[in-house]
């Protein structure tokens, strides 16, 4: 069997006597929709932050193409192909658009203090090529009307739809969604299924999705992980998953 | 209410507001040729304190205002630059103009180190830390050892620059315009980062530290070295006023000139380059003028007492903050936008 693209083994985290994650163990293929889902509070977040290293878990080993992510300072990760979006939304509200996106192609380039200072020919280059690729993402996010827009005026929907063109700048391997249907509405989510599957089989990105929203996850997902209390109680396909009578409970109470 | 942006003062929009301050800053100073006005070295002079401040809150304004530090310190790297200089010059025999690069790397080295303990602070801690520096480096410079160079209390003396007599320039006037040349230097820098990939870094910092980790920008990185250039441009406006003044002395260098960078900042306005050149004129102008309004007033209305002029600086302070939040460069833009009604703040 091929490596896993992320393998995540045993990863434990405790804030102070609180447990968030209980050795949770699970892998993601390359070219999967993997959902990962669990009551309020399960720990999926505090998993993101753990890959984004926001978090240093207490036990457990995290690998990227083989490559512990957790030896990798923070600044780094982009740089390995980990991209994120976040549950709030975390844009840099007072530049535009256009600026925001460029700045997701931040670890794509690399021209230095020095060179930016004196405004050298590579960095005028460098500069347009960031900018053609940022304006192809911002078409694709059919954000083409708020280019030149402060991103901290925008609607919530459209501030969601920036952050991920924003992620994509970065032409992540793997891309981690927080939430991305949360305030959507009915429309907008069924979009976003579509941006989600494009995003895996144009660009080829392999995405890691916390979601609530139980129709998106279990229709655009390969397999879904459920967490309930920072262990993980159910893996499989979203059938599976689905039936699974530890997740029922989860989700619905037990009988007893 | 517009958006806040900064977009406006970086490129496009309002654009010839600033191409209209340089040509007068440019061929202002021609009127010397033509003027029998007794007091025009004055006004170059003035002219020149004008420039140097705009240049150390230009250096204030790319930490504060596009990266998210706060300095109340700045005074002190303003005070390397210019003993830098004046030590340079009365020690080692350099010329006025090699001095400057000089001063401009101490400077940057000075700040880029005080950058670190400042990545473990922020905000109110920031400024607290930035303030120790403001209020030390006076006494620092009065410091017995090391009187030997920095002259003690009485400070450094010296030789004011001769016009090249091939520019045919009064002394003044050839000041202000290596004044204006260094000032038009440091805004095409800051300008070029500001639209590039380390300015972008510099204010998704400033914006979202947290994310903009995640974008793989170094924050560390960026937040040192940004010190080490807001200080090494404060740290050139320092030198220049060494040699325009032609004299250093650690009482010049006080908590309240760093006060005063921050004062036309933010009347300038925050993160407006532009607002920088406005920011410069108005510290030389309204201590001037306040002391003028104070002398009407106890003229006009025949009043036995003189009318403090640093209350009236602190009401003409308060009046334009409740009427210009943003700052004149914010203001103005504010009634730009009202006027052309547009809804974006540029397209």
């Amino acid at each position: 069997m091929a490596e896993a693209l992320l393998d995540v083994r045993g990863v434990t985290v405790r804030f102070g006597g609180v447990v968030a994650l209980d050795n949770v163990s699970f892998e993601v293929e390359q070219g999967q929709i993997l959902g990962l889902i669990g009551p309020n509070g399960a720990g999926k977040t505090t998993l993101f932050n753990c890959l984004s290293r926001l978090y240093q878990p207490s036990e457990g080993e995290i690998l990227f193409e083989g490559r512990s992510v957790l030896a990798t300072p923070r600044h780094l990760i982009a740089d390995m192909g980990i991209g994120r979006t976040f549950q709030n939304v975390a844009l840099f509200d007072r530049l535009t658009v256009l600026e925001n996106v460029m700045v997701g192609r931040h670890s794509k380039t690399d021209s230095s203090f020095f060179a930016n200072a004196l405004r050298l020919p590579a960095v005028v280059a460098e500069q347009k090529a960031a900018r053609d690729r940022a304006m192809e993402l911002i078409e694709f996010m059919d954000l083409g009307s708020f280019v030149h827009w402060p991103a901290g005026g925008l609607p919530f929907p459209i501030r969601k739809r920036v952050e991920l063109a924003r992620a994509l700048a970065a032409q992540p391997k793997l891309l981690l969604l927080d939430e991305p249907a949360a305030g959507l509405n009915h429309e907008e989510v069924a979009t976003l299924e579509s941006q989600i599957r494009r995003v895996r089989d144009v660009q080829g990105v392999t995405v890691l999705l916390v979601e609530h929203h139980m129709s998106l996850v279990m229709s655009v997902s390969d397999k879904v992980v459920t967490v309930n209390f920072g262990r993980k109680i159910a893996e499989g396909t979203p059938d599976e998953v689905r039936r699974h009578p530890e997740v029922i409970a989860a989700y619905l109470g037990t009988a007893a | 209410m517009a958006a806040i942006d900064n977009s406006w003062a970086t490129k496009g929009g309002l654009g010839w507001i600033a191409t209209t301050f340089w040509v007068l800053l440019a061929v202002g100073p021609l009127a010397g040729f033509f003027t029998q006005d007794p007091s025009f070295e004055y006004y170059m002079f003035m002219g020149q304190s004008m420039l140097i401040n705009t240049i150390a809150i230009l250096g204030l304004n790319l930490l504060i205002g596009f990266n998210g530090q706060i300095s109340l310190g700045h005074s002190a790297f303003f005070a390397i630059g210019a003993y830098t200089t004046a030590i340079l010059m009365n020690f080692a025999g350099w010329p006025y103009y090699a001095t400057i690069p000089v001063a401009a790397i101490i400077c940057f080295g000075a700040g880029f180190l005080f950058g670190f303990p400042a990545l473990k602070l922020e905000g109110h801690y920031l400024a607290l830390a930035t303030f120790t520096l403001a209020i030390a480096v006076p006494q620092l410079l009065k410091y017995k050892a090391i009187a030997g160079w920095t002259g003690g209390v009485g400070g450094l003396i010296l030789d004011k620059p001769d016009a090249p007599e091939f520019t045919r320039l009064g002394t003044d006037q050839y000041l202000y315009y290596l004044c204006l040349i260094l000032a038009m230097l440091s805004f095409w820098i800051v300008r070029n980062m500001l639209r590039g990939r380390s300015g972008r870094a510099m204010m998704a910092i400033r914006d979202h530290a947290m994310a903009a980790g995640t974008m793989g920008i170094d924050t560390a990185k960026y937040k040192t070295l940004t010190f080490g250039v807001s200080a090494g441009i404060t740290g050139v406006g320092g030198a220049l006023s060494a040699i325009t003044v032609a004299y250093v002395a650690p009482d010049s260098f006080t908590l309240q000139l760093a006060v005063s960078f921050l004062v036309g900042l933010v009347v300038g306005g925050i993160a407006s380059l532009p607002g920088c050149l406005v920011g410069g004129a108005f510290i030389v102008l309204i201590q001037n003028s306040s002391q003028s309004i104070s002398d009407w007033m106890k003229v006009t209305f025949s009043l036995r007492y003189d009318v403090p002029a640093w209350a009236i600086y602190g009401i003409l302070l308060i009046l334009l903050m409740y009427f210009m939040p943003r700052g004149i460069m914010g203001g103005i833009e504010t009634l730009w936008l009202k006027l052309t009604h547009r809804k974006e703040t540029q397209a």
